[in-house]
């Protein structure tokens, strides 16, 4: 049996042939290593974002993520529900904090969760995969894994906004959280304290409707990991890692710029410190390649 | 008579209420005590600014300026960061709310009918409801394709690019466009999501008729 187990709430874009499937991966190899186990919670359903809110409205949006904890509870009772995104993360929280706090919400959600066959009798915990690898393991057990430290690479740690607002994780601050200059650390690689764009929004989903806007912040927050000198940025985050990474080639275009900067997640630097392949950590997946980690997986392992 | 014209009717002179009553977390509107902490932590507002961030939103409603602010593309700008709301010093959920009126000023028709994330917003939602998962694929077309053809396919020149660099690393699968990721059970996820619609149209209506 494995050291810990959870109901896994993967997302729609860690799908396979989606824009984060490489987080998946890396999660995949990383969870293995660390003797994790994570079951798909069966036929889940998409959060619906934030960006959903137009035509969302409150019910619906609450409804469309209690059938995620509805079918959790029926498939794999007692375990707590964990997500590699931000947006399920805090969109399953969210749904989980205000039907908890109103006894209306509650009773409309059953009602409406009826319709599909389904019921929630006892609240799941939602947690993120970094809340797991904190908080369920911690940092010594993480390090206990590493048998090929990053050594010499400096790397920008990225949160971005919604692993770190509104709820974030225990005991950091909103403004300077200090986990993932941590995880740089215990992977043996060099993080920047003194990154200032470390809790900037990317734009989230105007990369998409408005880009000129998005692209403005995206510009800052890759601008000032080259002035620290960073040799790529990591993130825990799906939409963070696509909107810094797969515009840079626009902003190059709008501001003269030639950025050309890795963008990585946290689970990918592990799977690469723990003496996985390129492939176990999914590197082939990054539209700008990180040729540093690759060489660096491409090296014997020191046991 | 229109849903507008209908509740336009009913809140007269009371634009607060209506606030409060029909826009998902509105009642905290009257809390605001204007210190403009969430339009100086507000991303969009520092790079291009809004019409009214949020502070100005929330003195407008008490001031009874129910056109401008139903019909602003202000609220629309919000990137959903959340720093507005850790930030507040009243405790405030402004991302909330600032999606609460949007959402409110596209119900009733009143929304700036081309903006393009009220169009973005509108699109995820069906796209992630439909199959009860989201097509990255399809909703970035919709995008595209949203003033039209020609428009589309020049749309889609300026992002081939970014599409071939995501389709190299397998981060984007052209054959999502003939069917793609999807939940089994979709007909229960319909019925579901229209229950739901049934109950929050009925409380909204009898806040109304209260």
């Amino acid at each position: 049996m494995a050291k810990h187990e959870y109901a896994f709430y993967p997302g729609c874009s860690s799908q396979k042939g989606a824009s984060a499937s490489n987080y998946l991966t890396s999660v995949e190899s990383m969870c293995k290593t660390l003797d994790v186990k994570l079951t798909e919670i069966p036929d889940w359903n998409c959060c619906g974002a934030s960006i959903g809110y137009a035509e969302a409205g409150e019910l619906p949006r609450h409804v469309l993520n209690a059938r995620n904890f509805a079918l959790s509870e029926q498939n794999l009772p007692g375990q707590e529900i964990v997500a590699t995104c931000a947006a399920c993360w805090l969109g399953a929280r969210e749904t989980r904090e205000r039907l908890t706090h109103s006894d209306t919400l509650m009773a409309d959600t059953r009602e409406a969760l009826k319709e599909a066959g389904l019921t929630i009798n006892e609240m799941p915990e939602i947690r993120h995969m970094v809340e797991v690898l904190i908080e369920d393991l911690g940092f010594d057990e993480m390090a206990k894994h590493v048998v090929r430290p990053l050594e010499g690479v400096k790397i920008a740690g990225y949160v971005g906004c919604q692993t770190n607002r509104p709820f974030g994780v225990a005991g950091e601050s909103f403004e300077n959280p200090q986990y993932l200059d941590k995880m740089v650390e215990m992977v043996g690689a060099e993080p920047i304290p003194e990154y200032e764009q470390k809790v900037t929004c990317c734009g989230g989903a105007l990369a998409f409707s408005e880009p000129e806007k998005a692209q403005a912040q995206i510009k800052d927050i890759v601008e000032s990991a080259y002035d620290h000198g960073a040799e790529m940025i990591v993130t825990p985050c799906p939409l963070c890692q696509a909107n810094v990474e797969i515009y840079q080639g626009q902003i190059n275009q709008r501001y003269g710029t030639k950025f050309n900067i890795p963008v990585m997640y946290y689970s990918q630097l592990m799977v690469v410190a723990y003496g996985g392949s390129a492939k176990d950590a999914a590197l082939n997946g990054q539209v700008i390649k990180a040729r540093r980690l690759e060489e660096i997986a491409a090296k014997p392992v020191k046991r | 008579m229109s849903a507008n014209t209908a509740l336009a009717e009913k809140y007269r002179n009371n634009f607060l209420k209506e606030i409060e009553e029909q826009v998902e977390m509105g009642d905290w509107v009257k809390m605001c005590m204007q210190c403009g902490v969430c339009s100086g932590s507000c991303p969009t507002n520092f790079q291009s600014a809004w019409e009214h961030p949020p502070q100005e939103l929330f003195m407008m409603i008490r001031a009874g300026k129910r056109e401008e602010v139903l019909t602003t593309t202000s609220m629309w700008n919000c990137t959903s960061c959340y720093n507005c709301i850790v930030r507040c010093p009243r405790k405030l959920p402004i991302t909330h709310i600032m999606h609460g009126i949007a959402e409110y000023a596209h119900r009733i028709g009143k929304a700036p009918k081309m903006q393009a994330t009220r169009f973005f917003s509108g699109l995820f939602w069906k796209n992630a409801t439909r199959t009860g998962r989201v097509n990255e694929l399809k909703l970035s077309m919709g995008l595209y394709f949203k003033d039209g053809l020609g428009a589309g396919i020049k749309e889609g020149m300026k992002m081939k690019d970014v599409a071939l660099g995501l389709m190299k690393a397998k981060r984007l699968n052209p054959f999502e466009l003939f069917g793609g990721h999807k939940c089994k059970d979709q007909k229960g996820i319909q019925a579901m999501l229209k229950k739901a619609y049934e109950i929050e149209r009925s409380r909204k209506a009898a806040k109304m008729a209260g």
